[in-house]
């Protein structure tokens, strides 16, 4: 009998070789993948791949376009890399970022003659307080009822988006827009300060900042280690005597007001209005983003890029034909190879003949 | 009686990290009681899960009647005779006892509950001494007749080898002793009955035979003439372990906590404390027995502010903590080691370090307004872990890795180390070895020393005997009596656990005894 059987044995702590090299080979292992969408499809995989990279990494135009999809997805990704830590499943930082679109917004289309230096920190303050409070809708009847945090927090995406749609084909749509589902442009004054001449803007300085303070917050914080025993365990935190509804107000509104961020910096720093549509889907990619880079705030910042470039070059693959869907097909592999290779992290694979040698691995 | 009906050669099973069974041989003869003795972590749940096919083995042969058998399933193992009674009953709450001893049967007639199966179920219940109505539902059954549904399943299925696994853990001893009764008449019948268990006054008073595992290995097998207490201890742990501890009298102080006609509901929102009411003083242990889910883990709760009473009053100290947060009362000097260690009394993937710290994390000591400070709270790990001897690979690794004896220690050490004023604990040495319940012993013995109230919640008497300086009986949610132990009697005790109210209290109710 030499018929060989595969087992899966767990290893007592993950394995810190595997926990580094699976995110490159899954990685490599999507790109395969995608390469065999791309040749039934009739396309040259290299040809677009090659399209595909030196479109973005590879010109001025590109990185810049990559840094500037990056940004908002460091944001929100930060912002339910949060509420994850605590295990409150946030699914709604697209919403909370609509609405600190919606309230950053308000300053300017309201107060339009308002001086730089109150304009543009009371946007701040305004988008955060926006997306917090959005973010305490769900927080609330999920601290009193129990209600699940991932229902409300996604229904109530729709509902943001439908706000701003109201709002700019209707109230607040620009007279000299012609027609078009578009805010009056904001000022000068209401702009965020691009970095040199570029249409990177100072968002980027805020998602590095926050990555930085989330860090230590997780590492070497009081609040974080309470953040950590909630999220490992409610029992055990209420054993401590930790206040576990407060920590879900708390966590949940910063959580909302980082993608309440996300919103103001888009509007503030990339569009200039409030429009329709201002997000193609930040706040659900920064779900990936997040649980890809395993929580950690400044992995987020990397993955953020990864992720841009890839949302920037199905842009580029267009001329050739290629839908722009590739970058999110190309997405969704990596997610799935990330996760499938985490079982290697877990497990150890055994090869063993039925009486003979075991061959580890 | 010297047929082998099973033999186990050479069995080996690996885990991760672990030898469970390292080259076990086992010899069950029919006719016989077999005890296999060992403390947690022998391998004695291992070899019984291989004897009942839900595990392989990764060596080794199974011999039936002579005859290799491999067994791929629970099926295979059923077929060949062997009956498993688990620990944890498997049993559908809303079915009669018939429908249960036929679930799972191939052969059963459209129409489940016939007349024949009921008479057989009688007629095998007069035999071995396990009457039961066929008719009543599983919910409506105590915990001893449910076993009994079990054994009778096993029968009817033609089992000749019936194994059980701790079999005595949620029984009375009155149950206890009438489940010995019959599994003794069972082995007259020609059966083989395994018996698992760690607790060794039951193996004196029925095993015909003992094989003690340590380590995953055999470490002796005693006929019946051989076995003796010592020696099985001897075997088990490898070394001779104190029996009985020096009762030292402290000099008893001032009543610490004192429960009045507490009343409160439990997770399904019954009542599950009618009027409790208890007195426990400085330096003296209240042993309260019970068969758990009479209201102790409710109550434990209650002390350590987790669950909110209804009516009537908790004092710490002649101070009213009813209803106060969990942190106000930590603050107040209580501490708690829950029935649920892991999960509960420590955060099973935080490491040793941050489990340290679970309730003083906030304190001065540990952290400033915003920040840890890691240094502090590194050092009350190697402290704490140093000075209660607790075994780990790294103050790094999550606590989920350790053992049940070194978390008990783990969980122990925090709470000891805040000086409290009362110390509630449930269940203390449950799934705990010999040298891990000494150990965890000696620590409830010494923390008495310094003055502190201590609530003993357990089921194991023999614990209670050993450590308590009163002994209270809880059942449905009342303390139904309450005695210095010097007077308290096994079977007083055992016969209130189970609800029986004594003649000494019908006279005091004026109640006439009825039959």
């Amino acid at each position: 009998m030499n018929r060989l059987t595969v087992k899966l044995e767990k290893r007592l702590t993950p394995s810190p070789v595997m926990a580094f090299i699976i995110p490159f080979i899954s990685v490599i292992l999507a790109l395969l993948l995608g390469a065999i969408f791309l040749s039934l499809t009739g396309q040259k995989p290299l040809d677009v791949y090659a399209t595909m990279f030196g479109e973005t990494l590879g010109s001025k135009y590109g990185l810049t376009e990559t840094m500037v999809k990056a940004i908002p997805l460091m944001l929100t990704s930060l912002g339910v890399s949060l509420a994850f830590k605590m295990q409150l499943w946030n699914i709604g930082a697209e919403g909370q970022l609509y609405m600190g679109a919606f309230g950053a917004s308000w300053l300017p289309l309201t107060f339009p003659t308002l001086p730089i230096y109150l304009m543009l920190p009371g946007m701040i303050l305004l988008g955060m307080a926006a997306g917090g409070l959005w973010a305490l809708l769900t927080a609330l009847p999920r601290a009193i009822w129990k209600v699940n945090e991932i229902i409300t927090s996604l229904m109530l995406n729709y509902v943001a988006i439908l706000w701003v749609d109201y709002l700019v084909y209707g109230p607040w749509k620009d007279p000299k827009g012609s027609n078009f589902p578009l805010s009056a442009p904001f000022p000068d004054a209401a702009r965020l300060p691009g970095l040199g001449n570029s249409r990177i803007h100072a968002g980027l300085i805020f998602a590095v900042l926050l990555a930085i303070i989330l860090a230590v917050v997780f590492k070497y914080s009081r609040w974080g280690y309470s953040i950590k025993v909630i999220g490992s365990s409610e029992r055990a935190a209420s054993y401590a005597g930790m206040n576990i509804k407060r920590n879900i107000f708390w966590v949940m509104f910063i959580s909302g007001a980082i993608s309440g961020l996300a919103g103001m910096a888009e509007v503030s720093g990339i569009i200039g209005k409030l429009q329709h549509g201002l997000s193609p889907g930040y706040g659900y990619t920064a779900i990936i983003v997040a649980w890809l880079s395993k929580l950690n705030p400044l992995t987020i910042i990397i993955v953020s890029v990864l992720f841009g470039a890839l949302q920037v070059g199905g842009y580029s693959v267009q001329l050739m034909g290629v839908p722009a869907a590739v970058a999110t097909m190309l997405q969704g592999a990596i997610l799935f190879f990330v996760l499938g290779g985490d079982i290697l992290t877990n497990y150890r694979v055994i090869l063993a003949s039925r009486k003979g040698e075991e061959v580890r691995h | 009686m010297n047929q082998s009906l099973i033999q186990l050669q050479g069995i080996v099973k690996k885990f991760p990290g672990v030898l469970a069974n390292d080259h076990v041989d086992l010899d069950i003869c029919s006719g016989e009681i077999h005890a296999i003795l060992g403390e947690n972590g022998s391998g004695k749940s291992t070899l019984m899960s291989i004897l009942a096919g839900l595990y392989r083995p990764d060596d080794g042969n199974i011999l039936v009647n002579g005859v290799e058998q491999k067994f791929r399933s629970p099926k295979d193992a059923i077929d060949c005779g062997i009956g498993m009674i688990h620990q944890h009953f498997k049993l559908v709450e809303p079915f009669t006892v018939a429908e249960n001893i036929t679930l799972g049967e191939k052969q059963t007639s459209f129409i489940l509950a016939s007349k024949k199966l009921n008479d057989r179920i009688i007629e095998l219940g007069i035999k071995y001494g396990l009457e039961i109505n066929p008719d009543a539902k599983i919910w409506q059954l105590s915990v001893g007749e449910k076993q009994r549904v079990e054994i009778v399943r096993m029968l009817y299925r033609g089992s000749k080898v019936l194994v059980l696994d701790e079999p005595t853990a949620v029984l009375t001893p009155q149950e206890a002793a009438e489940l010995f009764e019959n599994l003794r008449k069972m082995a007259m019948a020609g059966c083989a009955v395994v018996l698992i268990t760690h607790k060794l006054n039951e193996v004196e008073a029925v095993a015909d035979r003992v094989t003690v595992l340590r380590q995953g290995k055999v470490a002796g097998v005693l006929e019946k003439h051989q076995i003796n207490a010592q020696e099985m201890v001897r075997l088990m742990v490898g070394r001779s372990v104190v029996m009985q501890y020096a009762r030292s009298s402290s000099s008893v102080g001032k009543v610490v906590l004192e429960l009045n006609k507490v009343k409160a509901l439990n997770d399904m929102g019954l009542p599950c404390l009618r009027e409790m009411s208890l007195r426990v003083r400085e330096g003296e242990v209240l042993g309260l027995a019970g068969v758990s889910g009479n209201g102790q883990r409710e109550m434990a709760e209650i002390i350590a502010g987790l669950r909110l009473i209804q009516s009537g009053e908790v004092l710490l100290n002649g101070q009213s903590i009813s209803n106060l947060s969990p942190r106000a009362i930590i603050d107040l000097g209580v501490a708690y080691v829950p029935e649920d260690r892991l999960g509960m009394g420590l955060v099973p993937d935080l490491n040793t370090l941050d489990n340290l710290i679970l309730k003083n994390y906030h304190r001065p000591e540990y952290s400033g307004r915003w920040l840890l400070k890691p240094r502090a709270v590194q050092q009350n790990a190697d402290t704490l872990v140093k000075q209660y001897q607790v075994k780990l690979a790294s103050l790094l690794q999550p606590v989920k890795l350790m053992s049940g004896g070194n978390l008990q220690k783990l969980l122990l050490a925090r709470e000891i180390s805040s000086s409290p004023k009362l110390m509630v604990i449930v269940y203390p040495a449950r799934g705990l070895d010999i040298g891990a319940t000494e150990a965890v012993h000696k620590l409830l013995l010494e923390l008495k020393q310094q003055k502190t109230a201590i609530l003993l919640i357990s089921e194991d008497l023999d614990e209670i005997f050993k450590l308590a300086d009163r002994v209270g009986v809880v059942f449905n949610g009342q303390l139904t009596g309450e005695f210095p132990v010097e007077q308290a009697d096994l079977e007083e005790v055992g016969l209130l656990m189970t609800g029986s109210r004594t003649a000494r209290e019908r006279i005091n109710d004026n109640e006439p005894a009825h039959s």
